[in-house]
């Protein structure tokens, strides 16, 4: 099997499921010739022609309002925007109309449709290149959220996506773009369950929850500390939402302890649903408060190198984490 | 058999058609108001004044063929597309089989899957890019097929608006943006809302057609619509088209317009009514005779009354529905 | 000094017990709060912490035997001290009834060990999966070394402990015919009579058929003992009448998986308990027991649910206050005493109390069936197989015609055996009227 990079993964998706069904298009900035900033979408408008990777004007909440449009159509459009920071004037297309559609229409019309954006910080992007926005989206019914963690995830779910008969926001960790690399059968239809998490690693001391980079980073850490003999289960969340509580309810009873990594603002994160989520129906469970390790309550990430170094988790702050809450 | 009076050539039959729903919409939400003030329903909005708009531009469409995407002033067009008075009144009281979200939404927020009537929110103007996008699959999927969306013209402040419209322009999309401008959003006079003289001279700086016609005339209405179907099947993209309304109520049941507007405007209004004008123009073009006239008003009555009686019987939603269905997978069509 | 060991009466209603195992041999050392032996009564399975430090210088009673409580079972002390005469256990059974014969502090093996002074002030902070732990296996908490911060213990001190510590509860004990479909099977709150009548006839003619004789261990006797009275001390009278299941299996269905997320597996029998627990609510007499003074009226409503232990014959753990409780806090309550009961952990307390008894005899296939009071309860209600059937559905036009359908439907029996002295039978139709209109109404 060739190893191929996360964002080579979410191109072969496109490329396949644009191959697979002519009702699927690709429409954002800068997706046609350029290929998309993130080259993304390298080759495809070359391929499929510009009415099936459509250049949008610049203007983020059409993009996702003209793929409404389509999707109730009949179509199955995957709108990419640009940087996850620039998702918020198309909130209220997502959370208002996409994720409501099915509800407010007792089913008689649906927007199946694929958002893709780039999130995360780490890169030097400031402020407006590197936010997470995964927990303003987990909250809202009706759209369901995924974050890949490695190319065959990246390929699989987002194929996954664009097969769902729902809105799927897809958020890719954009420094693991070319960072992270993986091994991707390329002979056989890799597909990725919507909904369900998957135990990375196992262990028996603590478990650790986390999805997108900061899930690559805890595998780091857990491989440094059982060095030192603490064995911890690393769970990949892949589905924001729906949450597969199962498998996080199963891993805390094994382990008594969680760790939840996410590279958002602490206050009000995803890791406060896993947290809650625990505290209800894993009380007796629990041998240590349940621990979050997140991005500070700033409101974006700093630019300057140290000053974004302060701000992002890495493996070995996760690694402390671990050392501190297995000691407990 | 056709009239000339105008430059529509419209058979007789159809111009009667066009009065009936003029004439069922307007008793309709008149007896809407009633309800609501005597408890029976929470909320309702009118389109009293903006009968004639909305009946002529929707028989300039295929209707049932080509997609509409109104807003929540839309009672006469979207009877004109197929709604019944008993849908109607199930919507206001959110009975059970109320076909725009089976009494999830608040009232006349349209939808009607069967005549492509496309489900649509509170906050305004958030269909305008949908449009485009229909308009954007049928061109991809060569069909012949328009688009039309409604809004009032506050609306086209918003940048959802601007943003649709644009486009639409850009890629020569078969949609027709209609604006139904009565000259008040809520409370705020079109003068604080614009600083052009019609919503149509937006159309200028975004590269399509804008026309603006008399609102309450069905028939320029029909006129203007129909040419702007006919460019967007064409190929020749979308048209912005603003018919000039009055909105003779207030806002909403809800509203007060004694706040915002003199009593004498009202009246001014109300003698200028698009039901009684276009129904004396037909009576002079002998479409209507005095009995016709007579026995529609006995029939609109009788079905209000039955359509009002049919839904105060009507049964709620089974409470268990409220949970459904959030996604698709949870649909379940008998 | 020495000190005496004795058969523990756990609780109220238990009078004898079987030495299972001895932990200990004579002449070993034991320490005190050490298990030294198992036991088990009809009601629970327990292992018998030494009452003192010092060497077993004496065993009793021996492995398979059956002993009242009270009986003396073994004497520890120092090598060379007196000890007392073997006491007889003659056929098993050995009554003691004077006080003067057990000097020893009576020891109850369920109730956790007393702290050492001074221990329970440094145990820190208890996590709540180890207190879960502690109260699941019966841990003293105090005799776990922790090694978390501070001391603390955490769960992996316990579960180290659990695997080190000497036997736990008693194993599989032996084989128990299992009681015939809807039979039930309580003890007695009465003390047994000492001694045990005449063989009968027919027992004597069994006895002379060729085959080869189980030994009767304490469970069937007891079990037999109180078919016996019961049937004797009860008129018993059956009234039996038919549930439509249709909404409360739809009601399941639907919160199933809800259910399923807390870890709990909805079954059937919450739902039977909630309407029988309304039912005894609304009809204070079936609720009741015969009493020469007068019938008392229960002022708890304490639900009984037989659990069957396979060839380890049958249990009935009960809900106390079942009618203060939420389908979900039954379902919880339901799984945690079968579970439970099934792994031999069930405390005395949990088995005793009971107003009124269920028996879902259904289980087994049984359609219908007349079940056996458990005394000194009024009435027990036996729960059949729930079987789709074709009924004929009535309902009436408005004009006075019928309108009939036929209709399949998941059909339950039930049978309600009450207690002729106290309910008559408009009652006790009432009272199982109640529980087949709350199930069929169930939303």
């Amino acid at each position: 099997m060739p190893e191929i990079t996360l964002i080579e993964g979410i191109r072969q998706a496109m490329d396949e499921e644009l191959a697979r069904d002519e009702r699927v298009f690709i429409v954002g900035e800068d997706v046609g010739r350029r290929g998309g900033v993130f080259r993304a979408t390298q080759g495809l408008y070359e391929k499929y022609g510009p009415e099936r990777v459509i250049d949008s004007p610049l203007a983020e909440l059409s993009i996702v309002g003209v793929g409404i449009g389509a999707a109730l159509y009949g179509m199955r459009p995957i709108c990419e925007i640009q940087f996850a920071d620039f998702i918020h004037p198309a909130f209220n297309q997502i959370v208002n109309e996409a994720a409501k559609m099915c509800y407010r229409s007792n089913g008689e019309w649906t927007a199946p449709m694929v958002i893709r954006a780039p999130y995360g910080g780490g890169i030097g992007g400031g402020l407006y290149h590197s936010q997470s926005v995964e927990a303003f989206f987990a909250h809202v019914p009706g759209l369901k959220v995924v974050v890949p963690s490695n190319p065959y995830d990246a390929k699989g779910l987002l194929k996954a996506a664009v097969r769902d008969p729902n809105p799927v926001l897809y958020l890719e960790p954009k420094k693991g773009y070319r960072l992270i690399r993986g091994a991707v059968p390329e002979d056989e239809e890799v597909l990725v369950p919507i909904g369900k998490a998957r135990v990375s690693r196992e262990g028996r001391d603590l478990s650790l929850f986390a999805y997108g980079m900061m899930h690559h980073y805890s595998l780091q850490a857990a491989q440094q500390v059982a060095a030192e003999g603490i064995e911890v289960e690393v769970v990949d969340l892949r589905t924001l939402n729906p949450l597969d509580r199962e498998t996080v309810l199963g891993s805390v009873r094994k382990t008594g302890k969680a760790l939840i990594v996410y590279e958002d603002n602490l206050t009000g994160g995803y890791g406060a649903e896993i947290a809650a989520l625990l505290a209800e129906q894993a009380f007796t469970d629990l041998d240590a408060p349940v621990r979050r390790l997140a991005g500070p309550d700033v409101p974006a990430v700093p630019y300057s190198r140290p000053l974004q170094d302060w701000f992002m988790p890495n493996a070995e702050k996760i690694a402390a984490a671990i050392r501190e809450l297995d000691a407990y | 058999m056709v009239v000339t009076g105008t430059e529509a050539k419209l058979k007789k039959e159809t111009l009667r058609e066009i009065y009936w729903i003029m004439l069922l919409a307007r008793r309709l939400d008149e007896r809407a108001w009633v309800l609501h003030r005597q408890g029976k329903i929470a909320f309702h909005i009118s389109g009293i004044g903006h009968e004639a708009a909305q009946v002529g531009a929707a028989f300039a469409l295929r209707r049932g063929h080509d997609w509409v995407l109104p807003y929540y002033r839309d009672l006469a067009m979207t009877l004109a597309l197929g709604l019944t008075a008993r849908e109607f009144a199930l919507g206001l009281m959110g009975k059970k089989g109320e076909p725009s979200s089976g009494g999830r939404q608040m009232p006349s927020h349209w939808s009607l899957r069967r005549a492509n009537v496309v489900s649509h929110s509170s906050p305004v103007a958030t269909q305008t890019s949908h449009a485009a996008g229909i308009g954007l699959a049928i061109k991809m999927r060569g069909d012949d097929a328009v688009v039309l969306t409604s809004v009032g013209e506050g609306s086209t402040s918003q940048g959802e608006w601007y943003e649709g419209v644009n486009w639409a322009a850009v890629h020569r999309l078969p949609v027709i943006f209609f604006v139904e401008n009565n000259r008040f959003a809520i409370s705020v006079p079109q003068e604080h809302q614009m600083a052009v003289e019609n919503a149509a001279d937006k159309a200028a700086g975004l590269g399509l057609p804008g026309v603006t016609v008399d609102g309450l005339d069905p028939l320029q209405v029909y006129q203007a619509v129909a040419a702007a179907a006919a460019r967007a099947r064409a190929g020749e993209g979308p048209t912005l088209v603003e018919a000039r309304v009055f909105r003779m109520t207030p806002h909403s049941s809800d509203d007060d317009d004694r706040t915002y507007r003199t009593r004498e405007d009202v009246e001014a209004m109300k003698a200028r009514d698009p039901l009684g004008s276009f129904r004396e123009f037909l009576r002079s073009q002998s479409v209507l005779s005095a009995e016709v006239v007579a026995e529609m008003e006995a029939q609109a009555k009788q079905q209000v009354e039955q359509a009002v009686a049919f839904a105060e019987a009507a049964p709620y939603p089974e409470v268990s529905e409220a949970a459904h269905p959030v996604y698709v997978e949870d649909v379940h069509h008998a | 000094m020495t000190t005496k060991v004795i058969m523990p009466r756990l609780g109220e209603s238990v009078v004898e017990g079987t030495v299972t195992k001895w932990l200990k041999r004579e002449g070993e050392q034991v320490e005190e709060f050490e298990p030294l032996l198992e036991i088990n009564t009809d009601k629970v399975d327990t292992e018998v912490p030494s009452p003192a430090a010092g060497t077993l210088l004496k065993v009793y009673v021996g492995e398979g035997q059956t002993v009242q409580a009270g009986t003396l079972l073994a004497v520890i002390g120092e090598p060379g001290e007196e000890i007392p005469e073997a006491p007889e256990v003659a056929g098993a059974t050995m009554p003691v009834s004077a006080p003067a014969a057990v000097e020893a502090t009576p020891v109850s093996s369920v109730a956790p060990s007393p702290p050492r002074p001074g221990r329970q002030a440094d145990l820190g902070f208890i996590s709540p999966v180890v207190a879960r732990i502690a109260a699941e296996h019966k841990v003293d908490l105090t005799q776990v070394r922790g090694t978390g911060r501070g001391g603390r213990i955490t769960k992996k001190d316990m579960l180290a402990y659990l695997e080190s510590r000497p036997a736990g509860p008693a194993p599989a004990a032996p084989a128990w015919e299992q009681p015939g479909s809807g039979e039930l099977f309580r003890p007695s709150e009465e003390v047994f009579g000492g001694a045990r009548p005449p063989a009968s006839q027919p027992e004597a003619e069994a006895r002379a058929l060729p085959g080869t004789v189980q030994p009767l261990d304490v469970v069937r006797r007891s079990i037999a003992e109180h078919m016996v009275r019961s049937k004797r001390i009860s008129p018993h009278v059956s009234t039996i009448m038919e549930a439509d299941m249709s909404r409360v299996m739809a009601h399941r269905r639907n919160h199933k998986e809800d259910f399923a997320h807390e870890g709990i597996n909805l079954t059937y029998t919450p739902y039977f308990v909630a309407a029988a627990a309304e039912a005894l609510r609304a009809v204070p007499m079936a609720n009741s027991s015969w009493s020469d003074e007068g019938i008392v009226l229960h002022g708890a409503v304490n639900v009984g649910v037989a659990v069957s232990l396979g060839e380890r014959g049958l249990i009935v753990p009960v809900i106390k206050e079942a009618d203060q409780m939420s389908l979900r806090g039954l379902a919880r309550a339901v799984q945690d005493l079968s579970t439970r009961a099934r792994s031999g952990q069930l405390s005395p307390a949990e088995v005793q109390g009971g107003t009124f008894t269920i028996t879902n005899h259904g289980v087994g296939g049984s359609l219908f069936a007349t079940p056996i009071i458990n005394q000194p309860q009024c009435a027990i209600l036996g729960v059949g197989k729930i079987q789709k059937r074709v009924v004929v559905i009535e309902s009436s036009e408005g004009d006075g015609g019928t309108q009939d359908l036929i209709a399949i439907r998941p059909m339950v029996y039930l049978t309600l055996t009450f207690d002729h002295r106290i309910l008559d039978g408009a009652v006790a139709d009432q009272f199982l009227g109640l529980v087949v209109m709350r199930l069929e109404s169930w939303a």
